[in-house]
């Protein structure tokens, strides 16, 4: 079972987000960058097919040259290679044409299954790996919460809005992942060692055949970015018992706040 | 030249989604100041008695592609049947609900179509002739607005951030020939959690933590339920086992915009935030006055949530009576 896992390097979820001058762009100086959340747990997907099936799994990715300590930590928890695409051209990517090069790439690497996150916690774009998948021609099944390999097939729990469904696919596939699916493996001190020996391939766009100029521009522009305004902290309902705030309590959202 | 907007319904088991009205309000708005025709599609296997509707919410025609390989939604299907019509009818703009449905089909749609797409929209406006979509990023620290360039325009909209208006449209039915061309996907089963309200589309959700200290979420499921609304959890409840992972909420969990969220026994972590902090009113309940959550709430009551959610409950129970 050849298995590519699509991963992308994002801020550390708890990172203070600030916008640049230009007004588009977010400040990268004091970022702490990790592995795509969604795509820790593809990780850890891929290395458990892989530990049952038998295969290889490789790690692709397309962004600036630091993306490698991602992708080495990804070969520290298991993963048998990486691929970084990395190249000035792809820099200003939208999801459709990140999406048309990682095809690219795995045009000519072989695979059977790919899987990747659902979502990148930086752009929460939800795109990726369904345009992927319908850029090389094979199904996809979103959100998957638990997966089961039999013969050329692939079954897939994946989440639907109030439940779940099971569906199935012919290898080869691809499918995106959910909280629920596993839980990720710490990289162990033998495997970061064993890590520092496996390759990471980094190619440019010419490198796999792909001009510039056939990734397409971007169709979707980031015009302007806002910091939402803060919620604030507002009232303590006090009383002098917990009877006395809870009346006060909902006769406010009944009265004042209309929201019951 | 493309024209018109085009709204995709989303139904299951016969029933619409919210999050279709909300779509179809929005796109009759759009539609409105393009001043061009509003056009709902609706795909699946039963679909007579629940087409008409849309028009209740301005649609002015309604193309119903009803076969029995529609019955269930299965992305190749569905996205062959939606791009040849596209093909066909040129529209300007698609919109859709950000739905898990609705996420995956619009994301496909995009690749095969080579369109455009602003993925779970919060606001949509026009600047001049050129469509705006504010959507959030990082987790919601960032509002980011974006342009679209190119044909049709998709703009998959986040559930409960848009206004459902009634407008009578025309709402003239019409069959679509469906060619599902060919589907690899099969589908084999579907569990529904019947009786219970979306997390994502509940006007009111009501959320445990780690306070729960267990799996006990009656207090919680008992005002949840008299106030039409839904359960939802941290990670750490999440984690402990005590929900399922549908019911997290947070940035690696379901992001919900209801009226109102109560947080009870959560301490307001940054990654939970990020999952609720666009509800319209935010209540806490913790005994810890040194919450994080009480500086990101409207309303705070400090205190053991066990002691005070149950005579929230009572309290809820009288006016309900009352009224
Ligand atoms: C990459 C990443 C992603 C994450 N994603 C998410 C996510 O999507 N969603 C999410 O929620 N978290 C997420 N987290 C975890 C997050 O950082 C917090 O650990 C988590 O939200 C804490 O949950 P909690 O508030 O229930 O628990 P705690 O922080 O332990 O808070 C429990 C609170 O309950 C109060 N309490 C205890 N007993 C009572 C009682 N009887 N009555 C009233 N109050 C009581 C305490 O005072 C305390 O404030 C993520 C973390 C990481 C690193
Ligand atoms: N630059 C990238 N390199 C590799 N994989 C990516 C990249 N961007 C997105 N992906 C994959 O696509 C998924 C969804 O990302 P997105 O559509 O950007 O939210 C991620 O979880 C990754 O698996």
């Amino acid at each position: 079972m050849e298995i590519a896992v699509l991963l992308k390097q994002v801020p550390a979820t708890e990172s203070l987000i600030e916008i640049t001058d230009d007004g588009i762009s977010i400040k990268t100086d004091d970022i702490k960058w990790v592995i795509n959340p969604y795509d820790e747990f593809a990780v850890e997907e891929a290395l458990q097919i892989k530990e049952a099936h038998g295969g290889s799994v490789t790690i692709i990715s397309v962004g600036p040259e630091k993306t490698t300590e991602a992708i080495r930590t990804a070969l520290a928890m298991g993963a048998d290679k990486g691929i970084l695409i990395n190249d000035p051209a792809a820099e200003g990517c939208d999801g459709l044409s990140t999406a048309r090069i990682l095809a690219a790439v795995l045009k000519e690497t072989p695979f059977d299954l790919i899987i990747a996150g659902q979502r990148a916690v930086d752009d929460d774009n939800f795109q990726v790996g369904p345009a992927v998948a319908e850029f090389l021609g094979i199904p996809n099944i979103s959100m998957v919460i638990k997966q089961e390999i039999i013969d050329a097939k692939i079954r897939c729990h994946g989440t639907i809005d109030g439940g779940t469904v099971i569906l199935e696919a012919p290898l080869p596939a691809l499918f995106t992942t959910q909280r629920g699916l596993n839980e990720p493996r710490y990289a162990s001190l033998p495997g970061i060692m064993k890590a520092k020996k496996k390759p990471i391939d980094i190619k440019t766009l010419a490198d796999i055949g792909l001009e510039a100029d056939r990734i397409g521009k971007p169709l979707t522009r980031i015009v302007a970015m806002q910091i939402p305004p803060e919620r604030k902290g507002g009232r303590m309902i006090t009383g002098d018992s917990a009877q006395a705030k809870a009346v006060e309590l909902v006769r406010i959202l009944h009265e004042e706040a209309k929201v019951i | 030249m493309s024209q018109g907007v085009l709204a995709i319904a989303e139904q299951i088991e016969g029933v619409f989604r919210k999050v279709t009205y909300e779509a179809l309000s929005e796109g009759r708005r759009i539609a409105d100041r393009l001043n061009c025709d509003l056009t709902a599609i609706i795909l699946g296997a039963d679909l007579d008695n629940i087409s008409k509707e849309l028009g209740q919410y301005g649609a002015d025609r309604i193309i119903v592609a009803q076969s029995p390989t529609l019955s269930e939604y299965l992305t190749d299907a569905y996205t062959t049947v939606i791009a040849d019509y596209i093909n066909k009818e040129n529209p300007a703009v698609v919109i859709l609900g950000a739905s898990t449905q609705g996420k995956d089909l619009s994301a496909r749609l995009s690749a095969r179509l080579n369109a455009p797409l602003a993925m779970d929209c919060v606001a949509i406006r026009f600047e001049e002739n050129n469509i705006i979509a504010t959507r959030p990023m990082y987790g919601g620290k960032i509002l980011a607005d974006i342009a679209l360039d190119g044909n049709p325009q998709i703009l998959a909209i986040r559930p409960n951030a848009m206004t459902i208006t009634n407008t009578a449209g025309a709402g003239s039915i019409e069959k679509l020939d469906t060619d599902t061309g060919n589907m690899v996907l099969q589908f084999i089963e579907k569990s529904l959690d019947t009786g219970k309200v979306e997390l994502t589309e509940a006007d009111t959700v009501v959320s445990g933590g780690r306070g729960m200290a267990g799996a006990d979420f009656t207090v919680i499921e008992e005002l949840a339920q008299l106030l039409d609304g839904a359960v939802g959890a941290s990670r750490s409840a999440v984690d402990e086992g005590w929900r399922p992972a549908s019911d997290q909420v947070g940035q690696t969990g379901k992001v919900v915009s209801p009226n109102l969220y109560i947080a009870c026994g959560i301490s307001g972590a940054i990654q939970h935030l990020a999952g609720m902090s666009s509800s319209k009113v935010v209540v806490a309940i913790n005994k810890d006055p040194e919450a994080p959550i009480f500086s990101k709430a409207d309303f705070g009551i400090e205190g053991d949530l066990f002691e005070i959610v149950p005579l929230i409950a009572e309290q809820v129970k009288k006016l309900k009576g009352r009224i």
